[in-house]
Order: C-alpha cells, then structure tokens, then sequence
C-alpha cells in the first residue's frame, strides 16, 4: 500500500528509507482531525442522551418554572427567539448587504476613509461579543433608552453579526465577473440599474449562504444578552418589540446555572432543539452554496 | 467627497462618463455608504460606551491598584480593585486553549490541505464548520457536565467542580475550526510549484509540508492564531459556566477562576445600581478586554494583508 499519491518509486527514491516517519507524520495527522471529530460525536451524543427524557411536547408547550423541573418548558424562549432573530434580520441584513455594495461597487480603494471602513469591519468581527453586551448596555438600553427590550436585543445581535453579513455579501458580490457589468454599462444602464439587475440577483446564493450562518451565529449567541436583561425566567410571550423577554441560550444558560439535577435534563432537551434548528439552518446554508454557486 | 468623482463610474474611461450629474444616482450612492457608515458608528458607539464610566472609574480608584493588586473584589466590603486575578485567569485559560487548538488545528489544516483527496476534504470541511456553529453555551454545558466530571475520574490529583482546565479545554476544542480552515486557506493559496519544486528536489510530502509550504504560509498561519487567542481571550460562557466565579490568583489549574468577560457577565446580570462605583468597573474591565482583543485583532488583519500581497 502506497503512502502517497505520487509513484511508490519516487517515494522511496524521495525518502531513502524513512517512509516510517512518513507514515507516522501522516497518521499524526489523521488523528488529530480525528480527535476534533470525536469531540464533536461526543458532544452531540451526550446532549442527545442526557435530554432524551425531556424531549416532547411539554417542552414547547409549557412555560418556564423555576420550582418544578418536571413541567417546564421553553416557549417562551422559543417564541422570544423567534422575535429576535426575525428583527435582527429585518435590521441587520439590508444593512449589511447595502453596506457591501457600497464597498464592492462604488467605494473608491485608494480613499483613506474607504479603507479605514474596511479594517474596522475586519476589527469589529474580533471583538468579544460580550464587549458588544456593554454597547447594548450603555448606548442602545440606557442612553436611547429602549430599555431590556427584543428591540435592544436584535439591534446588538444585528450589530455583533453584521460583519459577518457584510463580509460574506462582499464576497458573493466579487464573484460576480466585470464582464457582467461591462455589458449591461455598454446597453446603456446605469450603474445602479446594473447592480440591481444583473450583479445582485447573479449574487444571491452567496448572499444568502452568509446571511443564513450570520442568523444562525444571532440565535446560539447569549454573551450579550446577559447583559441585556434576558435572565430572568420569563412566564409570557413577547407581544411586542418593546417587551421583555428571554432566548432559548439563555433559557438553557439558566437552567446550567440550577442546582436541581431536573434542569440539567431540561437544559440538554433544550440544547437538541437549539441544535437542530442551527444544523437544520446550516445545512440550507451549504446546500445553497453548493447548489446554485455559478461557475462564470 | 468632491462631486466630480462621484458622476465617474470606477473604470469607466473619462470620455464616456456623463458630464450632467444622476441625482437618483448619487442618492443611491449616498444610502449605501450610509450603511457602511453603521460599522464606524459601532465602533464609536463601542468606545464611547466604554469610555465614560472608565474615567469616572479611574477617578475613584487609582491606577496603580487596578493594574498591580492581585486582590478582586469590586462587590465586597471593603472592596478590591486589583485586576491582575481576572487577567491572569484570561491569560491561562487562553494559553491552555491554545496548547490544544493549535496543533490539532494545525495538523487538521496540513491533512487537508496536502493530504486530503479532494473529495475528502469536501466532507471535512462542512463538518468542522459544524463545530464552529455550535453555541457557545452548549461548550459550557458539555464542560460542566461531560468534560470536568471525566477529569476527576482520570486525572491523579484533585480538581474543583469548576475549574479553569477543563474551561480551557472546551474552549481549545471550539476554536479548532477557526486555526483549521484559515490555516487551509493560508496552505491552499501557496503555488503548486513550489511543491513541485521541492519534490523534484526529492524531497517527502512530510518534509514538503513542514519545511516549504508551512514557512511559506507563515503569515497567514499566524494571524489566524492571533485570531484564535483573541476569540479565546473573549470568550465567555465557556469560561463561566465551566470555570467558576471565583476570581482566584493561582497558577493551580484545577482551580476556579473567574476572567475578565466572565466577570463581565456575572456582574452585568447582577441587579448593580447605575452609577455607582461597581457598575463603571463593569466598563473598566470591558475596555480593559477591548483594549486587548483590538490590539490582537489590528495585528492579525496586518499580517494577513501582508501575507495576501506575497503570491498574487
């Protein structure tokens, strides 16, 4: 059995009798993308066993209590997460793709306040997300003052995801050939009559791979909305953008933070609901990409 | 912005351009840029929300507690302002994260890379990008719950039910994706020739991938781990489900620690008064791991321009 792909013979004229070191190397390899793999087998298969108990229809049917493990549920966690990423997306992607048009098409590179935009985006897509709480503390909450709201919750997810969005959108936008633009420049279109009839729609798919994993990162993130007021148990559905409110991490986060065994169990049904809507989204997210990415 | 450049379309010759200006046209423009605008304006918003209460923090505790005291107790009676057992704590449970993502991210992102047929490496791909869509809350829950108990079991020596091992640990494990792909990316782009060039010369695909293209991927392979430390050093939930609340100046590791963001989030759910002393310490250590992520972060984009302009 060969180790490599190249000719047997120029392996060993190559390694002059070292294939054990080789082969060694190689398995070294394998194995350590074998242990991330592992890890991420156990994990799924840890949650999945530790909820099975919990996982049924009082899980989404009931609301959340905090004496008694056994009729507890998330809905209200669910529907709170429901409002919040449907606003963060309504703030967050016209945003986002406006902003990566502008960059795209018309930002003129050699500009220094063209490139300062382009190295703060890369900046803001490092920082701590709980840096971004203290932002939906100080500004947004408090001096705005939209309160501990869905409202202030979608706008800092909006905000922490964006970059996301933005660098994603900018990426789809870039694939689309300048042949493109050139002929519909040379029929006579505008430039904006050109990004909106030929070079968007060709980007679509990209766009919206980004747009879905920039949600699916919103809905699992909770760092910043511990500090948004999101914490306490949570009996009722929003009714509104100004109402208060509680996610499904942080309902899960709660439930960590009990004593009582029978929030743990209620903590990892919850987390294979969370996880199936993420890998449920993500899936969509590589199906599209690799469904309708045009090859120009 | 003059308004000659904006009635010029970016690479369209001068002679075609329209001498009368399209005001729908710059409307659209100006809209556009607007939106980029909001990722200044967060920024802003960023610092000026951190800014304030740090001064009024600074002007009730003095410096030079805050950066040499190993004592933290903001909360306590009499309190403590001594930040050093919040970095510290950062700083451990970053490096341990760092032991273990960086090989393992390393030599994933070597198997792929110079390994992998390619109808493999489509496999892996998706599959590590799962594990960077995983929430950070559900790491937390698995190193309470899976990961530290299995440490009590197999370790020798005694650890805590929260310590700061087995939140680094976890925390290592989730930025694996982060040093795999973008060290891929890093490898894929070096040129096929100098591949080929290195075998002509005889040389392994061991001693290829080790000694021509990870040198010359270097660059690229470094700003992804500046960026692997600073999503660790950030990281939050990991740490403060799985790594306590106590802020603890210790080298022991199977102690509990508290850092900086689990601080933050500890005393931002807490029901602090506005405008007292303890809620601006909340924005003092916030600007403190802004102050640190950012500079990280500035480094990595650097070296990753720097990197991109060497094989184009």
């Amino acid at each position: 059995m060969a180790v490599l792909s190249t000719p047997r013979s120029a392996v060993q004229l190559a390694s002059q009798g070292r294939p054990v070191k080789e082969i060694l190397f190689r398995t070294l390899l394998l194995a350590s993308l074998a242990l991330a793999l592992i890890f991420l087998v156990t994990l799924l298969v840890f949650v999945l066993t530790q909820g099975w108990p919990r996982l049924d229809a009082r899980l989404w049917e009931n609301m959340p209590s905090i004496r008694n493990p056994e009729i507890a549920g998330a809905q209200s966690a669910i529907m709170g997460t429901l409002w919040v990423i449907s606003l963060t997306a309504v703030f967050t992607l016209p945003t986002g793709i406006a902003a990566a048009i502008y960059l795209e098409e018309y930002a003129d590179r050699t500009r220094w306040y063209n490139r300062v935009i382009e190295l703060n985006i890369q900046n803001l897509a490092g920082i701590p997300s709980i840096v971004y709480g203290i932002l939906g503390l100080g500004i947004i909450a408090r001096t705005i003052g939209l309160g501990f709201s869905v409202i202030t919750a979608s706008i800092t997810l909006g905000l922490l995801v964006l970059p996301i969005v933005i660098i994603a959108s900018r990426e789809a936008i870039r694939a689309v050939p300048p042949s493109i633009r050139e002929g519909s420049l040379a029929l006579g279109a505008t430039q904006w009559q050109t990004i909106y009839r030929q070079v968007l729609p060709a980007s679509v798919p990209g766009i919206a791979t980004g747009s879905i994993l920039a949600l699916s990162r919103a809905i699992g993130e909770a760092a910043p909305l511990i500090m948004l007021g999101a914490v306490s148990f949570i009996r009722f559905n929003p009714d509104g953008i100004f109402a208060s409110y509680t996610v499904l991490p942080i309902q899960i986060f709660n439930w960590i933070s009990q004593s009582r065994e029978g929030f743990h169990i209620l903590a990892a049904a919850a987390i294979v609901i969370l996880l199936v809507i993420l890998l449920l989204m993500n899936s969509i997210a590589i199906w599209l990409r690799n469904r309708y990415q045009k090859r120009w | 912005m003059a308004a000659g450049d904006t009635a010029t379309v970016p690479g369209t010759p001068q002679s075609l351009a329209r001498s009368r200006p399209r005001y729908g046209e710059m409307a659209i423009k100006a809209v556009l840029m607007l939106a980029a605008l909001v990722s200044i304006a967060t920024t802003v918003g960023i610092v000026i929300s951190l800014l304030e209460p740090t001064i009024r923090f600074f002007g009730e505790v003095s410096a030079v507690e805050f950066f040499t005291s190993t004592n933290w107790g903001p909360l306590f009676e009499p309190p403590h302002y001594g930040v050093l057992p919040l970095v510290s704590a950062t700083l451990i449970t970053t490096a341990i994260a760092i032991v273990v993502a960086v090989p393992l991210g390393l030599a994933s992102a070597i198997y792929l890379s110079e390994y992998a047929k390619p109808r493999v490496r489509k496999f892996f791909k998706p599959v590590l990008e799962v594990l960077a869509g995983i929430p950070t809350v559900v790491f937390g829950f698995f190193a309470l719950s899976f990961v530290t108990p299995l440490l009590r079991d197999v370790l020798p020596f005694e650890i805590e039910i929260f310590n700061a091992l087995s939140a680094g640990l976890v925390v290592g494990f989730m930025i694996i994706p982060i040093v795999a792909s973008l060290s891929e990316d890093a490898m894929s782009s070096v040129p096929n020739s100098l591949r080929e060039g290195s075998f002509a010369l005889g040389a392994s695909r061991m001693v290829t991938s080790l000694r021509v293209v990870l040198p010359a991927a270097f660059s690229g392979i470094v700003a992804a781990v500046i960026l692997a430390i600073s999503r660790a050093a950030g990281e939050t939930l990991i740490v403060y489900i799985a790594g306590g609340g106590q802020p603890n100046f210790t080298l022991d590791l199977g102690m509990a620690m508290q850092t900086m963001a689990a601080f933050i989030a500890a005393a931002g759910s807490g029901d602090v008064p506005v405008g007292t002393v303890d809620y601006d310490t909340i924005f003092a250590v916030g600007a403190l791991l802004f102050v640190m992520t950012f500079a990280m972060n500035y480094v990595s984009a650097r070296l990753v321009r720097k990197y991109r302009e060497v094989y184009e």
